[in-house]
Formats: structure tokens, sequence, C-alpha cells
């Protein structure tokens, strides 16, 4: 068999998707924004949601994934995302209305925002990048930054009499009457993707039945922030991040 | 068809006229003086009848960025607050401003600064008209005087702001939010249906629906050229909204020598030491700004030159008298009275303020 014979339409098993755009991103190579992107896009492409989804994007790493995914994206201001999808939800409610943001986004300046949209139960999704870092500005401690762990604003490593606990936002979150799916995810094998591309699947899927609030925690690389090489990042994301973050859903009703 | 007239508060009046406009909805979160309009949106359940979402907020700065979402998708949006909350506001107004989305935002007034006092005050008008949070942005700033205006402004509020895809403030007094006074309800408008909101508003974030393109909503632009070029955008909206939507009274200016300026309850006031004056033979008139963003600077310029001098009164230390001055320059005395900490004045004060700033300085 030769190679034209080969590459043909009906024989293609793996290619951008079509909501994805074809352009370059601002994210740094080897982080996971990237593989989170792709399965948002593929998902809202195979359940037949490009028309009626209207997105929210961050402050931080991810202020310009509405460069990236083809659906109609506002973007707010830092942390106040769960909010302004709260609106967007409840005056169009055949929408789905997602939120993508990052662990200083949601977990510190968003925090009030993030648990009272999740205690209403907001019929939203909640896509949570969560690599214990600020990867826009450069690098400093987020709430969720591991002890120990060196940043730009703890160049000595993150000290719990200085800086509190590492906080996990989704063990708040969980208990709450109105979230009805709360999950913690990775990308960082091929294994993983596939259970975090099930998990915002569900997530939709919910947002679309009504059923509550859903969260998905996605335990992310920062391989620039973290000063490591893509591989690496994965390795000690593998090795630390997991320990104090682990895999797995904490509810799903 | 017979006018409907009741007796209420001018918070109340907000309510209702908001539901009759066919607002699509109201975010607010309670403190004195104004929690009577989220009070009363809850009672009235508009989402039984117009379909209107009523939400109490977990905040002043959630409340505002709900506003900022819900008029993304093109909805007529709204929140009200008072002085405090209204500084929480300030950041997600800026976003608003600089989205290009339309909104109307209430500040029912209380004396600061800080925690204050929750009673009335004008001490939010630099806030008000020269923008309040960060960046170059104005706000169409509308100051109603009495419960009518409390309730005809939110239409004109909401119309306005469509327009020119500019936020609107309506910037209330504790007083006219607090009292009960006749006012005539509108009636009651639908809400737009989606096609309209999509025919209306084609940069609203509906979902695609077919529209071949992604409608994004952001104030964020990297690339300082383009930056600039929006910035210029805004200052062409707001210098239309200057020639085109000034808004003033005036009372007995015809034959005037002095001017009295004011806005709000305080004109009300003032409006009755100018008659106390009238029957004592002094000829002074008023200007009440009815916008106070676009200010009415060419009136007050013209009337400067037929004055011999203007006495501004205000519930705050002096803030809208930087504004007279500037229509004035310097061609007459222009001087400040004012009260603070919910001090209003009565009509007598504002006449001794009169003589001794104005008529007869020397007494001082």
């Amino acid at each position: 068999m030769s190679a034209e014979e080969i590459i043909k339409p009906e024989n293609k098993v793996y290619s951008r998707p079509r909501l994805l755009d074809e352009r370059v991103t601002h994210y740094c190579p080897g982080c996971s924004h990237g593989v989170v992107h792709r399965i948002i896009a593929e998902l809202l492409d195979e359940m037949g949601l490009e028309d009626n989804t209207v997105a929210v994007a961050p402050v931080g790493c991810a202020v310009f994934a509405y460069n990236y995914i083809d659906v109609d994206w506002v973007e707010a201001a830092h942390g106040r995302a769960p909010a302004v999808a709260t609106a967007l939800k409840r005056l169009n409610p055949g929408n789905l209305v997602f939120t993508y943001q990052g662990d200083g986004d949601l977990s510190a300046i968003g925090t009030a925002e993030t648990i009272h949209a999740a205690n209403r139960g907001e019929n939203i999704a909640i896509i949570f990048i969560n690599n214990g870092i600020y990867g826009m500005t450069g690098g400093q401690m987020a709430p969720t930054t591991l002890l120990g762990m060196k940043t730009a604003t703890t160049p000595y490593g993150r000290r719990a009499d200085l800086n509190g606990y590492p906080l996990r936002i989704s063990e708040l979150l969980a208990p709450l009457d109105g979230t009805c799916y709360v999950t913690r995810q990775a990308v960082h094998t091929p294994a993983a993707v596939r259970k975090t591309k099930a998990a915002i699947r569900k997530a939709f899927q919910n947002s679309m039945e009504g059923k509550g609030t859903s969260v998905v925690e996605i335990v992310s690389t920062c391989n620039s922030g973290w000063k490591m090489s893509p591989a690496k990042s994965n390795e000690w994301m593998a090795e630390h991040m997991f320990e104090r973050y682990p895999m797995g859903d904490l509810k799903n009703i | 068809m017979q006018e409907d007239i009741r007796l209420m508060k001018g918070n109340e009046a907000i309510a209702h006229a908001a539901i009759r406009y066919g607002a699509d909805a109201y975010f607010g979160y309670p403190i004195t003086p104004q929690s009577e309009v989220l009070e009363t949106l809850e009672d009235e359940m508009p989402w039984e009848t117009t379909g209107m979402v009523v939400l109490q907020a977990e905040s002043e700065v959630a409340a505002i960025n709900m506003v900022y979402g819900g008029a993304a998708s093109g909805k007529a949006v709204m929140t009200s607050s008072s002085s405090p909350g209204v500084s929480l506001k300030q950041e997600g107004i800026s976003y608003i401003a600089a989205s290009e989305l339309p909104a109307l935002i209430v500040n029912v007034m209380r004396g600061g600064p800080g925690l204050g006092t929750i009673q009335p005050s004008q001490a939010d008008y630099f806030q008000a008209t020269k923008g309040g949070g960060h960046g170059d942005y104005h706000l169409i700033v509308l100051a109603p005087a009495t419960v009518q205006e409390m309730a005809d402004f939110v239409a004109l509020g909401f119309d306005l702001s469509f327009k020119y895809r500019t936020p609107a403030m309506i910037l209330a007094d504790g007083i006219v939010g607090q009292m009960m006074e006749k006012v005539v309800l509108p009636p009651q408008r639908q809400r737009r249906t989606e096609e309209e909101v999509a025919a209306q508003c084609p940069w609203a974030v509906t979902g695609k629906h077919g529209r071949g393109h992604r409608n994004i909503v952001t104030s964020l632009e990297m690339d300082s050229p383009k930056m600039e070029e929006n910035n210029l955008r805004f200052q062409r909206t707001y210098a239309e909204i200057a020639e085109k939507e000034v808004r003033f009274q005036e009372y007995f200016c015809d034959d005037a020598e002095y001017l009295i300026v004011a806005f709000g309850s305080v004109a009300r006031i003032c409006l009755k030491a100018i008659e106390d004056a009238r029957a004592r033979g002094i000829k002074v008139g008023l200007l009440r700004p009815i916008t106070l963003w676009p200010f009415p600077t060419r009136e007050i310029e013209a009337l400067s030159r037929r004055v011999k001098g203007i006495l501004v009164v205000e519930l705050n230390a002096g803030q809208m008298i930087e504004d007279v001055r500037l229509a004035v320059e310097g061609r007459v005395p222009v001087r400040h009275f004012g009260r603070m900490g919910g001090m209003i004045p009565n009509p007598g004060e504002v006449l001794d303020a009169l003589d001794t700033e104005i008529i007869n300085p020397a007494k001082k």
C-alpha cells in the first residue's frame, strides 16, 4: 500500500478540531492549556453546542482563550467569571455557559464569586486550571502553591507560617448543595486526557440539563513558572501535586 | 387610558419603572438607603409576569459583574446601590464602559467618606461625573429631583445607554430615594424578544446561532495603537453625547440678577429659597442640571454673562462648583454653600448664604 493510498480523508484519525482556530497560541510550549482547549473545542463540536455556547474567559494565562475557540466569549474581570456566567445563563437559559479559570482567578481573588455561584447551583460549568502558580504575571505564589514551592513571591519556598496552606477549593465546593459534579483530573497522559474529556462532557451535559453547578479541576503544569522542561513538569506534577490534589470525583450526582 | 397614579418612595418608583420598562434583569445587594429597590422587585416577582430576572448577589462586586454579563448578551440590565457599594462597583463599571455595553446603575447617595452615614448626601458627584473607576471614560449621569423623575429616568437611562452603548447612572440623593410622592407610573412594556435583541445588538454574546462568526465582549487590547484607537472611539462617543444630550431646567432665570445652581432634591430647597427672595424683591434664578454629565456648560456660561454672582448649593464640600467655575471662567463670583454628613439646609440657610456670599459679601 502506497502512502497516497493511505493518506485519504476517510483514514484520518487525528486532526485539529473544527472549532479550534488555526493560529499560534500565546501559551508556553508544553503547558496544559493547549490540551484543555483542544478537549473543549472537540466537545463543543461533538455535542452540537457551537451555536448556543457563551464562554467566559478569566484574567490570567487564559485571558486570550477567546482568540482560540470559535464560540461567543466574554472576558471577565479578575475572579468575576462565575458572576458574569450567572447572568449569562439566567438570561439565556438555553445556552451552555462555562467559565475557564486559573487558580489565582478562581481560588484567590474570585473565591467569593466561585463559592456563591456554586452555592446557588447556577447551571454553569467551571473549568478550573490548577497549576499552583500565577503564570501570566510571571510566576508568583497562588493559594494552591505547594508548601516549599519556590515562586517569584516565595523565593525561599512557600512557608505555612507566612503564607498559609495550599487551598483545596474543590473540597470546599463539593459539599455545597448547589454543586452536582465536582471532579479533579489532569492531562499529562493519554489516559488522563480521555478522563478529562469525559469529565468536561459530563459537566457540559449537567449544565444543559439544569442539574446545578459542575466543577472540573484540572491539575496542570506551568513549566515556565515551575522552571522545568515540559516532560519534567509532568513528572513533578504527578509526584508532588497529586498528593495534595488527588485525582478523581469528589461529587457526582 | 386612565393614568396609573401611586404614592411611593423614590426607591420603589425605580423598581416599578424597571419592571414596566421591560428590563431584563436586576442584580443588587442590600445597602441603606436604597434597599427598597431590591425589596420591591422581590415583592413584585416580575419573573412571574414579564420574565425579568431579579437576583440578590453576594456582594456589590458580584452584582456589577452580573450586570456586565447580562449587558454583554444585549439585555437591559441594571443594578442599584448606595455610595460605599457604588465604590465597590467601580472596577466593573469601568469594564462595562470600556466594553461599550449598555447598563443602568443607580446610586442613592449617602454621606461619606468611609462608612459615613445613611443620611442623604451628594458627595459622589466627582465619582459619578469624572468616570469613577480607572481609565478615561464617562457615564451619562442623570440627577432626579422628584419621585416622578426617579421613575422617568429609568427609561431615559436605559434608552440613552442603548443609544450610545455606554452605561448610564441615576445619581440620586437619599432624600429623593426615601421620600414619598405622587408618581405617574408608565404603562407596561413588553421585554424585547430574542430576535429583537439580536437585531438591536448584533455585537451581543447570545451564542453564534448561525451568525457565522463569534462575538467577543472584552475591554482588553494589548496592541497599543489599537487601544489608542479604542480610546479615541470612546471619546468620539462622549463628544456626541456632550453635544446632544445635555438636559437641565431653568427657573426664574429671565430677569435674574443672581443665579443658584443646584441638582437633585437640593434644587427644590433652593427653589423655595428663591420664592422667598423674590417676595423680598431679590431677583434670583435657578439652574438645575438634569444631566450632570454631560454638564450644561454652555447654558451656565450664557447665564454668567447676565448675572452678578452665582451660588452653588450642594450636599458636599464643593464638587459641582468646579464644573460651574469652568463654565463661568471667572466672569462673576462663584461661591459654594454646602452641608455635609447627612445634614440638609433649609431655605433660610440658602438665602443667608446667598446674601453673605454673593449679594453682600462685605458683611462676611
